[in-house]
């Protein structure tokens, strides 16, 4: 059974239909992928799905609920979670402060009681500080927890966000190319990471260019070229997909990868 | 043992409310620390506004004036003064609450524009309502004596000193909130949508009512100050409420840095008092202050009190690795 079913969406830029009838199902502790070539419409579907962009046309649900055109928190507190392809950390807290702020919807102390410093609040803040480092510990960021987000390195802050994204609780994350600018070790890193959340029971939904990563741990790929979905189906059936290898390598590149396959 | 930041904030207050008490010489310094005060818990509140959320208000001068002028107004009706300092708070709060929504859907300069517009909007009302208000002339506050306050629980003070006492009170208690509301789950809130308020609301938070809540204490802050104000010179103008004040208040937060009360105190210190120290020079008093304001921002962008402890801190890394590298040697 399938917790995120998204049918049919669709938004234009301009002239340009950027996103155009494009659905896909994803189940519990499954990765699903999304490729394409650059400009496919993949970070865009990513903003329709999670409530950044307003489809005008098709529909999103969870769990079987209609949550198509909800605003991002209201998403959020239905168990998503997001990273973002160009890093949306908050440069001026530290690290764990980052990932604190993912506890949010954790947090039930009023403003009031923020102001005064209740015991509660205190208690709580205290929760949410421990939940954070234990986030950071699991992403391997554990010692960088003091430190300002602003001197991470960018492979560390792709992190940050996943660690950050955790800690809402999701049931749903969405990952937009978590190993991008990533060297060989820390994208096997990120491999068993995205493993491990799956292995949680959590519905994974990633973005990326890293093909190995993407064929070793997705249970099924989406392709879009163009706004479009032109294949779906298991890593094995995408891989040997003549419309696939097109969109990559064009017309003429592909017949030449044939011709060197015989 | 290591102290919160909200008890840390009251030490550095309180001491530095005392040391005021015990260097200053005359009725006239306790007049200009009383103001420094006033000034720092309203810009307190900008740093809540400003620093944690990233929103600029070049309109708070009205919430400033709706204080001072219900702490004026009503005691001639037969309320207590603290009472009408509360109902003051609950004005501007309201005010702040009703006008918030739909303003702080804009941001940027629309924003700056739009809370621009309110603030000439409370200051023309208060200019031109003679009957209620005394029109640009302004009105006399009585009816609260912070001497007889303290007189009644024993303690006998000037009253000149008797003010600077209980504004210093206040603003350390401003300060103290203002810290703990960084440290509480909303503040971690109004910071995250200061950096990004989309990658805010993926984790759930709800932005709009987030700086809407902002804004409220914001103006609240500005309003008690604006009381204080009036009881404290025991008249007002609309001037209080004026563009130039809002101004300033902005100034003071982005002078000091914007992002910490320790920020505010040295933007409303320098900018309180310079001006009294700067009489001497006459009529290069606005062009030291102006020099000053320009050369703040070109060196030191986020402000005094943030770029200095850079310095310190980046020096102290520096000590340290010195005496690494001797050891190591």
């Amino acid at each position: 059974m399938s917790l995120l079913e998204v049918s049919g969406l669709g938004i234009s830029f301009g002239g340009l239909r950027a996103v155009d009838g494009v659905g896909f199902t994803a189940r519990p502790g499954e990765v699903t992928s999304i490729i394409g070539p650059n400009g496919a419409g993949k970070t865009t579907l990513f903003n329709l799905v999670s409530g950044v962009y307003i489809a005008d046309a098709g529909a999103v649900r969870i769990a079987g609920r209609e949550v198509t055109g909800l605003p991002p928190h209201r998403l959020a507190r239905a168990g998503m979670a997001r990273t973002f392809q160009n890093l949306r950390v908050f440069p001026q807290m530290t690290a764990l402060e980052n990932v604190m702020t993912g506890c949010h919807m954790a947090e039930r102390a009023g403003l009031l009681a923020g102001l005064f410093g209740l015991p509660g609040s205190r208690a709580e803040t205290a929760r949410s500080r421990e939940a954070a480092a234990a986030a950071l510990t699991r992403t391997g960021l554990g010692a960088l927890a003091g430190r300002e987000a602003a001197a991470l390195s960018y492979g560390q802050l792709k992190r940050l966000e996943i660690a950050r994204a955790l800690v809402t609780g999701c049931s749903i994350l969405l990952l937009d190319e978590p190993a991008a600018g990533c060297n060989a070790v820390e994208t096997r890193e990120i491999d068993d990471l995205i493993h491990a959340i799956a292995g949680e029971g959590r519905t994974v939904v990633l973005i990326e260019h890293d093909m190995r990563l993407v064929m070793r741990i997705s249970a099924r790929i989406l392709v879009l070229d163009q706004g479009r979905r032109i294949a779906e189906g298991a890593p094995e059936e995408i891989r040997e997909n003549p419309r696939v290898i097109e969109a990559y390598l064009g017309a003429h590149g592909a017949a030449e990868a044939r011709a060197a396959h015989a | 043992m290591t102290l919160g930041p909200g008890t840390r904030t009251f030490l550095v207050f309180a001491a530095l409310v005392v040391l005021g008490a015990l260097v200053f010489p005359s009725s006239f310094f306790y007049r200009v620390g009383t103001l420094v005060w006033i000034n720092t818990l309203a810009v307190t509140g900008m740093v809540v506004l400003l620093g944690y959320v990233g929103l600029v208000s070049l309109g708070h001068a009205g919430f400033f004036a709706i204080g001072a002028y219900a702490t004026a107004l009503l005691p001639q009706y037969g309320v207590p003064s603290g009472l009408a300092m509360l109902a003051g708070a609950a004005g501007a709060a309201l005010l702040a609450a009703l006008i918030g929504r739909p303003i702080l859907k804009l941001s940027g300069y629309y924003l700056a524009i739009a809370t621009l517009g309110l603030g000439m909007l409370i200051w023309m009302v208060l200019s031109k309502e003679a009957w209620l208000t005394g029109g640009p002339d302004g009105m006399t506050v009585t009816g609260f004596s912070a001497r007889n306050l303290l007189k009644s629980v024993g303690i006998t003070l000037k009253t000149a000193e008797a003010w600077y006492w209980l504004c210093g009170a206040v603003a350390t208690l401003g300060a103290v909130l203002a810290v703990n509301l960084g440290q509480s789950s909303a503040g971690r809130a109004f910071r995250a949508i200061h950096d990004s308020d989309v990658a805010a609301a993926s984790l759930g938070v709800d932005v709009a009512r987030a700086k809407s809540a902002a804004f409220v204490i914001s103006a609240v802050y500005a309003a008690v100050a604006g009381a204080l104000l009036a009881l404290a010179n025991g008249y007002i103008t609309p001037d209080a409420g004026g563009f130039m004040h809002s101004v300033e208040l902005v100034t003071m937060a982005v002078l000091g840095g914007a992002a910490s009360v320790y920020g505010a105190l040295v933007g409303a210190l320098i900018l309180t008092a310079l001006p009294q120290v700067l009489t001497v020079f006459a009529e290069y008093e606005h062009m030291v202050l102006g020099a000053i304001m320009v050369g703040t921002m070109i060196a030191m962008r986020r402000g005094l009190v943030p770029a200095l402890a850079g310095l310190l801190a980046r020096r102290r890394a520096a000590r340290r690795a010195g005496r690494l590298a001797r050891r190591v040697s």
